[in-house]
């Protein structure tokens, strides 16, 4: 299942609090 | 580490995911590298669902590592919100899935922390300490438990 990734913190911070699931917050600088 | 299908279908089944490219989300990136310290890619935070960080990977690990790290992690925010069955559940199965990684270790330790939040009974730390005895003897989470009595 290929991931769906988010790219703002504060909104998938929110949707945690909302839904009671954790975030994964990825940082990273491989080749796109 | 990435891509993986069996990672993706971990990260996506437990996660919201968000990722940060240094290049492709500049802006983004340097606001949430200064905000949550994070200095170095890749580096991975798991975050529980109140907004504090339970989790970090820095650096580069295999998939088998990373998976076992991802499950540490979960497992340290079911302790965290007090779900110490679940989070007693979860460090055993990174021991059991992943013995020989770095996760191993620390997953043991705390399993019996957990065990003792659930009960209040200290033989299972004391269980801890004796079953370290036997497996991860050479490791800090052997020392940590050393305080222990024996069970």
């Amino acid at each position: 299942m290929p991931i769906t990734w988010r790219h703002e913190v504060d909104a998938a911070l929110e949707e945690a609090r909302r839904t009671r699931m954790p975030v994964l917050l990825d940082f990273t600088a491989a080749p796109m | 580490m990435w891509p993986d299908p069996d990672i993706d279908t971990f990260v996506a089944d437990h996660f919201i995911p968000v990722r940060l490219h240094v290049k492709a989300q500049a802006e983004a990136y340097a606001a949430a590298s200064e905000r949550f310290g994070a200095s170095w890619t890749p580096t991975t935070l798991l975050i529980d669902a109140g907004g504090t960080e339970r989790h970090r990977i820095e650096g580069f690990l295999p998939k088998s590592d990373f998976l076992s790290q991802l499950e540490l992690g979960m497992a340290h925010i079911a302790f965290h919100e007090k779900r110490f069955g679940e989070a007693e559940k979860g460090f055993e199965e990174v021991v059991s899935r992943f013995p020989d990684s770095d996760a191993a270790p620390e997953a043991q330790y705390w399993a019996g922390v957990s065990r003792y939040k659930a009960s209040g009974d200290p033989k299972a730390l004391g269980a801890v300490r004796s079953a370290f005895q036997k497996k991860y003897s050479d490791t800090v989470w052997a020392k940590k438990a050393s305080v222990w009595s024996p069970s």
